[in-house]
């Protein structure tokens, strides 16, 4: 079995959040980069449970410059055995999900792995293009994933549950919280990582069709208002009279 | 020319996200000077098909297929692809949901349309086709152009107020060619929470966390909500803990609420939990610590402790209703 993981570098869940080049980049000064959560803590680690348990080889895709490579080394530290880093720096969705649709043509998958979003931009988006652009199945925001030969059982959150859906492989699933739990990469993983093949890969003729013309900030919360304790009554007037919201 | 709205059902009812992404899409469609038209797939009574013209669809398709009551992500993506193909769509509009995220992307790939989720404002066609999107979990916005012909957008639930008419939308039956074969994800058990309203779409909140110290202090959680026609939900711990069921977990790793009123007991607001409610309009915040971080990320706080301000706060407010 062959399995890709698709991982992205993001800022760091509790970075701050400003941007320069009057608000057209992102302010990357002291920002510490991780992997996406989504993409190492469930998509990663599922796949490497799935290695250890039935066998499998797992491959890493993400798509970025040279700055990619330290996260790139810490998925292979954590027990990826290839990575494939496509040299780009292009943000939109559909060109991203070209490249790694190109990638998987030519070293065919029997299950692709993503997480169910970035964190830095939300797009949700990559997993199901890639998908489609492989005329594959696509589960999306998966919180459980059982394989019994090639047929998987997948739990598929909806509004207020969950919906457990079966199919057959090859498949495309976005991972969440539940799939499986965080793992630190152990002395052995960091040494052995470094030597691992990580093959930089030239983009694919793709279009972009978006491109982020800036950013900001939302409006700063005017402040908290504090209501006694004894005078609940308050919170209840401004709720209905200010807020308008009971 | 016109603009295609997919308005996502369950049970046979239209989800308040659907008409959401039904009124936007004929404002955009106000816009360029086109119609809207609702694509509604799976059985669904007609006076619900009627309603989404109280929302501005002109027209509604609707697959009575049986087959489609649950969401398979690439039979939905041929359908809808057939009708922005019969409809001439330009753009084509989902809600930002569970089912809006099977399926929104890859019906952009298969038009190669740009595609911009979690959108927070109509497009400004200015210059270019610039959509707002919520990004870094809602600390931040993007403006981003949408730079193809045609175009695929995924409507942030809770972000636009409902402005209801009395106009009622022409119901066309649109059968487009489906094969069994077709189905490749095969639904085996649906489990949801009957009766109560889905997290993701209440207008109010009423979240408890660590400070409620037990499951079983969890009633006047459960009263204040019912008291408010609230859902409840938890932060991490609650979830991990189990003393919660994991789909009432909001934050960073669970669910993203954007409710009215979020109204926050016993959670010191993490930074990952406040990316799962930062969008709410307005956040009370009832905790005993004076220090806990998610005051500063409050509209109105008390301090003080929640088992004696809780039922107050029930009480008072039905003194209201």
């Amino acid at each position: 079995m062959k399995i890709l993981v698709c991982i992205s570098k993001t800022p760091d869940t509790t970075a701050k959040i400003a941007f320069t080049d009057n608000n057209t980049k992102f302010n990357e000064a002291g920002v510490q980069f991780i992997i996406n959560p989504y993409d190492e803590w469930y998509a990663l680690v599922r796949a490497l449970e799935l290695k250890e348990t039935l066998g499998a080889t797992v491959h890493l895709v993400t798509a970025g410059g040279a700055d990619t490579e330290p996260i790139i080394r810490k998925a292979l530290a954590l027990g990826g055995d290839e990575a494939f880093r496509i040299n780009t720096d292009s943000q939109d969705s559909f060109y991203i999900a070209s490249q790694i649709a190109d990638h998987a043509r030519k070293q065919g998958y029997d299950l692709i792995f993503t997480g169910k979003e970035t964190i830095d931009y939300n797009g949700a988006a990559i997993g199901g293009m890639v998908a489609e652009l492989l005329d594959l199945p696509y589960v999306s925001i998966a919180a459980k994933f059982e394989l019994n030969g090639t047929e998987a059982t997948i739990h598929r959150e909806i509004e207020g549950g969950e919906e457990i859906v079966k199919v057959t492989l090859p498949v495309v699933v976005s991972c969440q919280k539940g799939m499986a739990e965080q793992r630190i990469p152990g002395m052995r993983g960091i040494m052995a990582a470094r030597t691992k093949p990580l093959a930089v890969v030239e983009p694919a003729a793709a279009d972009a069709l978006t491109t982020v013309t800036s950013f900001e900030l939302p409006p700063a919360k005017a402040g908290v208002k504090l209501i006694s304790p004894d005078n609940v009554e308050e919170l209840v007037k401004l709720l209905h009279e200010e807020a308008k919201v009971i | 020319m016109s603009v295609l709205i997919f308005a996502d059902q369950a049970h046979g009812k239209i989800k308040k996200v659907a008409f959401e992404a039904v009124q936007y899409g004929a404002k955009v469609a106000q816009q360029l000077g086109v119609s809207a038209t609702a694509l509604v797939l799976g059985a669904a009574d007609s006076a619900e098909l009627e309603a989404l013209g109280n929302y501005g669809a002109t027209k509604v398709l609707h697959v009575a297929d049986a087959r489609l009551n649950e969401v398979e992500g690439a039979v939905f993506t041929k359908i809808i692809a057939a009708a922005a193909d019969q409809e001439a769509a330009q753009v084509v509009i989902f809600p930002h949901n569970f089912d809006g995220k099977a399926v929104a992307p890859r019906v952009a790939a298969r038009l190669k349309a740009g595609f911009v989720s979690g959108a927070v404002s109509l497009p400004d066609t200015s210059n270019g086709f610039v959509v707002k999107k919520s990004v870094f979990s809602g600390k931040a916005f993007a403006n981003v152009n949408i730079t193809s012909p045609k175009k695929v957008i995924a409507v942030m639930p809770n972000t636009f107020a409902l402005e209801q008419t009395d106009a009622k939308a022409a119901v066309t039956a649109f059968s487009p060619a489906i094969n069994d074969a077709d189905f490749r994800v095969k639904v085996s058990s649906v489990e949801t929470v009957s009766g109560e309203v889905p997290l993701t779409e209440a207008e109010i909140v009423v979240s408890g966390g660590r400070g409620l110290k037990g499951p079983e202090n969890w009633g006047i959680v459960e009263d204040l909500a019912k008291t408010l026609g609230a859902a409840t939900a938890c932060s991490r711990p609650v979830a991990d803990t189990g003393w919660r069921p994991h789909h009432e977990h909001v934050g960073q790793t669970g669910l993203t609420v954007r409710p009215n009123l979020y109204i926050a007991i016993g959670i010191s607001g993490a930074i990952q939990h406040l990316a799962g409610v930062n969008g709410s309009k307005v956040i009370v915040v009832i905790n005993k610590d004076p220090e806990a971080p998610f005051f500063k990320a409050a509209d109105y706080g008390i301090v003080g402790d929640a088992f004696e301000v809780v039922p107050k706060l029930t009480a008072a407010i039905k003194q209201i209703k």
